[in-house]
């Protein structure tokens, strides 16, 4: 597994170095790893179904319980080969979808990345780990979503998607660590085996749940994935229906068996939460135009459904929910590509202008129509077991509002599922169509194989895994044993006789019919409900509000008066360190105050200087006077005989008045006059603090020593250690030699900000001069 | 502030900078046992240039130099970074110093350290420095007199 995660990283590597030389081919080569993945899962395959799982461990900080823990069970098996089975088709399928473009290389990059974190996470069983993924698995869907990042609309609708998932995320990775501390491990599997008691398991799961819960687009954080629509086709089909939107999914399932038995709240906000999202997304979803919008929203009304089925805790409605993530995953994943296929011949997805594409596409609409079968729970098909199993469930464990909800979501589902139908395929009178000839019927469109196989395969898919209900028994059950152990009995049947459960299908695909039929209605219906506020709207108030009140903090206390910032710095200094020191510091007895006439006499003209500098009304006096200073404490450093100090100083100093010079040919002569009255009193004592603080602190601080002096050791291990006998040089280049490459980075830095700022200030000179002449 | 060119200055300029520049070099290899180093001999070349920069203007500064600023000082980064990461690759820790002597037939033993290389980058970042200094601060001058 971890060769099959580098191999990821390798190949998105490899895509964006090579994307430019390989034109589209580079999709081929980022096909390679989720092929590879496949064929290896494939392997594994009968292995895990019989309930072994293979594991790899290798330690990354074992200090906080990271470990790099991989563990395949039959559930992640099922998440790892959709992930890679779809992934695969999307590589082949975005061939046709792209055509020629120049930047196929950093998509190929990010896909893969994306295919690789997705993997990740459901093979991850530590929760640190799986922390990393989860994000690697937003910050590339970022990426994607904003992909055509010269659009405005997509990067906002990137940005949308990554503070809602991230910050989702961020409560999660708390709710992790809650859980780990109580558990004691981080390991996914050792939780799940023995759920921890203690008081904050609750809060974990809280937090937990909100991170699942805005991954998975639920109510009320829904409102990034219709927006992530914004994304190319191929990554909506690939990401935003069949993968990324499931890890919340996947987490809340293999949550549920820990937080059910030791959380009361834990199954009531679940079904909640899951109800009213598989409502809300398919309410939305009956007044969309854009088709790939409507099964944006149709995407929320499902994984609602699903949340609320794996999230209950209970064995067979589990079964029913894995079931249905199988189901939705190969149904979603076709529907999207089939809308990339309309969108691509003929420009546009908007129901209200698409006109007879059935006649012209047969396959894709034949393809489209077993995928919206299986949505809706029609017969044979994958979908239909799937819902079938569900209502049984429900019916036996999960109350009347808990059905009725679904009953209801279910019509609704078949409802959009025709509209969508209806809408991309149909021939409708009201819509005068170009394509409609005086000849007869337009031409069948001609679509290239890559273009069409994946959908197609997925479609056949679904109906052999349909018809084939004992071998995709066999697989989900054993997907649901590996979630929880309960799981024993349920099936996936084609024929259960004329039970309660048929009695509700049918009752919902009335219902659906019905609701279709009245589309008029329903449409106007929605025109008014949609006034109220929603949290597409919510989400656009806090963002502007947080950005306002960072904009009023930072121009607070960055208001850009230099005077205030050392102000607030010094006086700071006085308050803090400088109580300190009144309150329990006091000087030392025997103070030397000079050694020699020559150390007072150059002292007292450092002073001496210093205070010419505060008071000089020019610049230029001032800079002489400050280098004055400066070349007087070179001359102490030679008196207390540190050449290297002295040399280095002066050096420094020159330099230093060179550059002054340089720039104060473009400041004015003398020194603005203060417009704060108050402003010389205050300065004065501030100032005045400070040098009676310095003084006095330096003065205690050498009084005070009690260790022997650190530059003992470092004098005597210079040559030994350091090869050199220059003290000074040794501590630059070698004792303190990280510092050192600290200090020259910030040079390099300071050198280009210097740089940076003499161009841009002289350009903006410059167009003002052009602007006078 | 256009001066008019000093003759005496002119032609003391050449020589004085190129004793500057080989003191600068000496300060640098000599630095690990006497006063000296790095940075000290990156502050006489700097000064160096300033006396080119006060005969000719920033144009002399950027024919004393055959590289522009960014290089010489992305390259003292990198060197100081590969003599960090050096000792690394061979099992030690990061920046852990090594010592070398070689025998030179003529000149005799020479020995340095892994210290020697990392002072080299930081000169060349100092050197950098006041080369972008001098040729951004100073070339004002020259377009707003012309």
């Amino acid at each position: 597994m971890i060769l099959l995660l580098s191999l990821h990283a390798a190949v998105a590597l490899g895509a964006s170095f090579a994307g430019r030389r390989l034109g589209s081919r580079v999709l081929y080569l980022g096909a390679v790893a989720p092929l590879v993945t496949l064929v290896w899962l494939v392997t594994q395959a009968s292995t895990v179904i019989d309930g072994g799982s293979p594991v790899e461990r290798v330690d990354w900080l074992p200090e906080i319980g990271l470990g790099f823990d991989l563990r395949l069970d039959a559930f992640s098996l099922l998440m790892a080969g959709l992930v890679s089975g779809i992934g695969f088709g999307i590589f082949v399928y975005s061939r046709s979808y792209f055509g020629n473009r120049s930047d196929l290389g950093p998509f190929t990059a990010l896909l893969v990345a994306f295919a690789g974190s997705m993997l990740g996470v459901v093979v991850a069983d530590n929760l640190l780990l799986l922390y990393v993924f989860w994000e690697l698995t937003s910050i590339t869907s970022y990426l994607l979503i904003g992909f055509s990042h010269e659009k405005g609309a997509s990067r906002a609708a990137a940005l949308q998607a990554i503070l809602v998932t991230g910050g989702g995320g961020l409560a999660m990775l708390g709710g992790f660590v809650l859980l780990g501390q109580a558990a004691g491990t981080y390991s996914l599997s050792g939780i799940v085996a023995a759920p921890p008691e203690a008081p904050y398991v609750a809060a974990a799961a809280a937090l937990i749940l909100v991170g699942a819960v805005t991954k998975s687009a639920q109510v009320p954080f829904h409102f990034w994935l219709p927006g992530a629509m914004a994304a190319p086709t191929p990554v909506s089909a690939f990401l935003h229906s069949a993968t990324l939107v499931k890890a919340g999914v996947y987490l809340i399932a293999r949550m549920a068996p820990v937080f059910v038995a030791t959380v009361g709240w834990w199954r009531a906000a679940v079904v909640v939460i899951g109800g009213a999202t598989m409502i809300l997304g398919g309410y939305r979803a009956l007044r969309q135009h854009d088709l790939k919008l409507l099964l944006a929203y149709g995407t929320v009304s499902q994984l609602g459904f699903l949340v609320l089925l794996v999230g209950s805790g209970v064995p067979k409605l589990t079964f029913a929910g894995i079931a249905l993530l199988l189901a939705h995953g190969l149904f979603k994943a076709t529907l999207f590509m089939v809308v990339g296929i309309i969108d691509h011949e003929t420009g546009t997805r908007d129901l209200r202008r698409l006109d007879g594409l059935a006649r012209q596409m047969p396959v894709v609409f034949g393809v489209a129509a077993i995928a919206a079968a299986s949505m809706a729970g029609l017969p044979l098909l994958l979908g239909f077991l799937a819902k079938e199993a569900a209502y049984e469930a429900l019916i036996e464990y999960g109350g009347a509002a808990a059905t009725a909800v679904v009953v209801i979501g279910s019509a609704i589902t078949f409802a959009y599922g025709a509209r969508f139908l209806w809408g991309g395929f149909a021939s409708k009178a009201a819509v005068a169509s170009p394509a409609d000839t005086p000849d007869g019927p337009p031409p069948v469109i001609r679509l290239p194989l890559p273009f069409v196989a994946p959908p197609i395969v997925l479609a056949v898919l679904t109906v052999v895994l349909g018809l084939a209900a004992p071998a995709a028994t066999t697989l989900v059950r054993a997907a649901a044993r590996s979630v929880d152990l309960r799981v024993t009995e349920p099936k996936l049947v084609l024929w259960h006789g004329f039970t309660v459960a048929l009695g509700l299908s049918v009752v919902s695909v009335a219902g659906g019919l019905v609701l279709f039929r009245a589309r008029a209605a329903v449409e106007r219906a929605q025109a008014v409900t949609d006034r109220a506020p929603s949290a597409q709207n919510s989400y656009e108030r806090s963002v502007v509000g947080l950005n306002r009140i960072a904009d009023r903090v930072t121009g607070t206390l960055q208001n850009g008066s230099l005077p205030i910032y050392i102000g607030v710095i010094l006086l700071t200094v006085l308050a803090l360190p400088g109580s300190v020191l009144l309150t329990r510091a006091s000087l030392p007895s025997d103070v030397t105050i000079a050694e020699s006439p020559l150390q007072a006499g150059v002292a007292g003209a450092i002073v001496a200087a210093s205070i010419a500098t505060a008071v000089a009304t020019r610049r230029f006096v001032a800079v002489l006077l400050l280098g004055a200073v400066g070349f007087g404490v070179a001359v102490l450093f030679v008196l207390q005989g540190a050449p290297d100090l002295a040399l280095t100083q002066l050096l420094v100093e020159t330099l230093v008045l060179v550059i002054f010079v340089l720039v104060l040919r473009h400041l004015p002569e003398r020194f603005e006059k203060a417009e704060w009255r108050l402003g010389r009193g205050l300065r004065l004592a501030v100032a005045l603090g400070i040098g009676a603080f310095m003084s006095s602190f330096a003065l205690v601080a050498a009084g005070s020593r009690r260790a022997e002096p650190v530059s003992n050791e470092l004098v005597e291990r210079a040559l030994p250690d350091g090869g050199g006998r220059n003290v000074v040089n040794v501590i630059l280049t070698d004792f303190r030699a990280f510092d050192t490459m600290g200090e020259i980075t910030v040079l390099v830095v300071a050198a280009l900000g210097i740089a940076s700022l003499v161009t841009a200030s002289r350009r903006s000179t410059g167009a003002a001069d052009g602007d006078a002449s | 502030m256009k001066v008019d060119r000093s003759v005496i200055l002119g032609v003391s300029v050449g020589p004085l900078v190129h004793i500057a520049l080989l003191f600068s070099v000496f300060l640098l290899f000599a630095g690990h046992n006497a006063p000296g180093g790095g940075f000290v001999g990156g502050l006489v070349a700097g000064a160096a240039l300033i006396l080119r920069f006060v005969d000719g203007g920033a144009k002399a500064v950027e024919r004393t130099v055959a590289f522009a600023p960014q290089q010489v000082l992305g390259a003292g980064l990198l060197i100081a970074l590969a003599t960090g990461i050096a000792p690394w690759l061979s099992g030690g820790d990061f920046l852990e110093s090594a010592k070398l002597s070689l025998d030179v037939p003529v000149i005799g033993t020479m020995k340095t350290t892994s210290a020697l290389p990392f002072d080299i980058g930081v000169y060349l970042v100092v050197v950098g420095l006041m080369q972008f200094v001098l040729l951004t601060l100073g070339a004002e001058d020259e377009e707003d007199a012309g």
